[in-house]
């Protein structure tokens, strides 16, 4: 079958691009071989361990599993634009509780993680292990990182309190 | 991975989806994608046309009518699960639908996309047969509804014809007094129920309704349970027999060891106590 190549047009991490792919193209490809976003890594390649997770106008997906031309018109944030002027409070408690170790599945951990404090600034212990249910780690045994993400929240909500002026997520 | 190659056409109406399903025989129409690309990605499907239906704005949109709750093909596992109109009238449909897969499945994976796939593990499969909803379809011949218990047919097989799409699920408002229970155990590995448990009971315990899925080669419903629950009452004694009723008549196949039926026996069990109890 001819490949034709169709145009797509979404935002990444606050920029507009616009790629001409063939329609087979997963979004992990486009980010990482169209644009060079290599943070977003590709763990098992079958939906399984959450290491390509990127946030889809705002919600956590699997990038191996969404076609490019899915993305159409989204927004794209990946792990190249999670910080801002400053470490995200996510990047911040990874790096205070040693959330990681190999580091592969840190970007999708990391991206998880947003997501679910985005939708959940409090979370208990519990709702952190069941937010982070997608997300597979070989290292930790995952108490460093529950414990990171309890520091993000703990982080996010002084942030909050003190100036309730830095936009997070 | 990459899938095999394939056209990619965007449907903006039920109807333009609905034509270029007549244009072939290996056209796919994608929701979620979150069973057909794996499937294309191990190359076990290879549609040469895919159709996103994502924006078809008729497959959009949750409502209730006269009783009835409308749920849009396309309304993904997450907005089921969260949604207020479904927690208050058809609190069993968003209780299975906030345990499938994990977060980022639930968050592209959708209604519509789950029960079309008809995987015989699928959850909401049984939400959907113990709630008696309806499809509504769409195809060359206009509009039709299939009751959930002529839809699965055979796994990976619905009543679905090959030209036709799933609109929208109606399902009939639960009783205010209902209880229900969605009790999933999940494949350690894959997430999938090894078995699920969706039941109610409402109407004063008049209404018992119960499906299970995972086990059996479709989700299928424990009429035997519903009938003795329905006629003895649900109570500490009743769930026992209940429970066994439900595990002799269960369609399950391959189970030398009776390890199927001992667990519709315990799952039936576990759920009616749990719903009895009034959690979820
Ligand atoms: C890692 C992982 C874990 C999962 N765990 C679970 C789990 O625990 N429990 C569970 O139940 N499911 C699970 N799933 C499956 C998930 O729920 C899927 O999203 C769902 O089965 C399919 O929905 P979709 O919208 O992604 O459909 P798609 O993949 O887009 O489509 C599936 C099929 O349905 C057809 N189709 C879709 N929409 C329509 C329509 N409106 N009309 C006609 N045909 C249509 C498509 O052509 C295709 O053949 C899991 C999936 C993954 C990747
Ligand atoms: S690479 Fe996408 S889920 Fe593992
Ligand atoms: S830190 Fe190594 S896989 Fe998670």
């Amino acid at each position: 079958m001819p490949e034709v190549l169709t145009t797509v047009t979404m935002t990444v991490n606050g920029q507009s691009v616009t790629r001409s792919i063939e329609p087979r193209v997963l979004l992990v490809h486009f980010l990482r071989e169209e644009l060079g976003l290599t943070g977003t890594h590709v763990g098992c390649d079958t939906s399984q361990c959450g290491a390509c997770t990127v946030l889809l106008d705002g919600e956590a997906v699997k990038s191996c599993t969404v076609l490019a031309v899915q993305a159409q018109g989204s927004a794209v944030t990946t792990i190249e634009g999670l910080e801002g002027t400053r470490l995200h409070p996510v990047q911040e408690g990874f790096w205070a509780k040693h959330g990681l170790q190999c580091g592969f599945c840190t970007p999708g951990a990391m991206m998880t993680a947003a997501y679910l404090l985005s939708q959940n600034p409090h979370p208990t212990e519990e709702e952190i292990r069941e937010g982070l249910d997608g997300v597979v780690c070989r290292c930790t045994g995952y108490e460093t990182i529950v414990r990171s993400v309890q520091q993000a929240a703990a982080l996010m909500s002084e942030a909050s309190e003190t100036s309730g002026a830095e936009e997070v997520g | 991975m990459l899938t095999a190659p394939f056209e990619f056409r965007r449907a903006s109406t039920v109807n333009e989806a609905s034509d270029l399903l007549q244009q072939g025989t290996e056209v796919k129409l994608l929701a979620g994608g979150h069973s057909l690309l794996p499937l294309m990605k191990l190359r076990l499907a290879a549609p040469e046309m895919v159709v996103d239906i994502s924006g078809i704005p008729e497959l959009h949109g949750v409502s209730v009518h006269d009783g009835v709750v409308t749920v849009g093909a396309m309304t993904r596992h997450v907005e089921v699960a969260q949604n207020p109109v479904i927690q208050a009238e058809a609190p069993l449909l968003s209780k299975t639908a906030a345990v499938i897969g994990d977060v980022q499945v639930r968050n592209r994976g959708t209604i519509g996309g789950s029960l079309c796939h008809a995987d015989s593990a699928a959850d909401l499969p049984a939400a959907v047969l113990a709630l008696d909803a309806q499809m509504v379809v769409s195809g060359p011949d206009g509009i039709r509804k299939i009751p959930a218990s002529e839809f699965f047919v055979a796994p990976f097989v619905t009543a679905l014809g090959a030209r036709e799409v799933l609109m929208a699920v109606e399902v009939p408002a639960m009783p205010s007094d209902a209880a229900s229970t969605y009790l999933k155990r999940p494949h350690p590995a894959s997430g999938y129920p090894v078995i699920g448990v969706a039941c109610w009971v409402g109407n004063g315990g008049t209404s018992v309704k119960m499906a299970i899925t995972g086990i059996g080669s479709t989700a299928f419903r424990a009429v035997e349970a519903e009938a003795y629950l329905t006629e003895q009452g649900v109570n500490a004694s009743s769930i026992g027999e209940a429970a066994r009723l439900a595990a002799v008549h269960a369609p399950v196949e391959d189970d030398v060891t009776g390890y199927k039926r001992q667990l519709v026996n315990v799952y039936v069990s576990r759920a009616l106590h749990q719903t009895m109890a009034g959690k979820d």
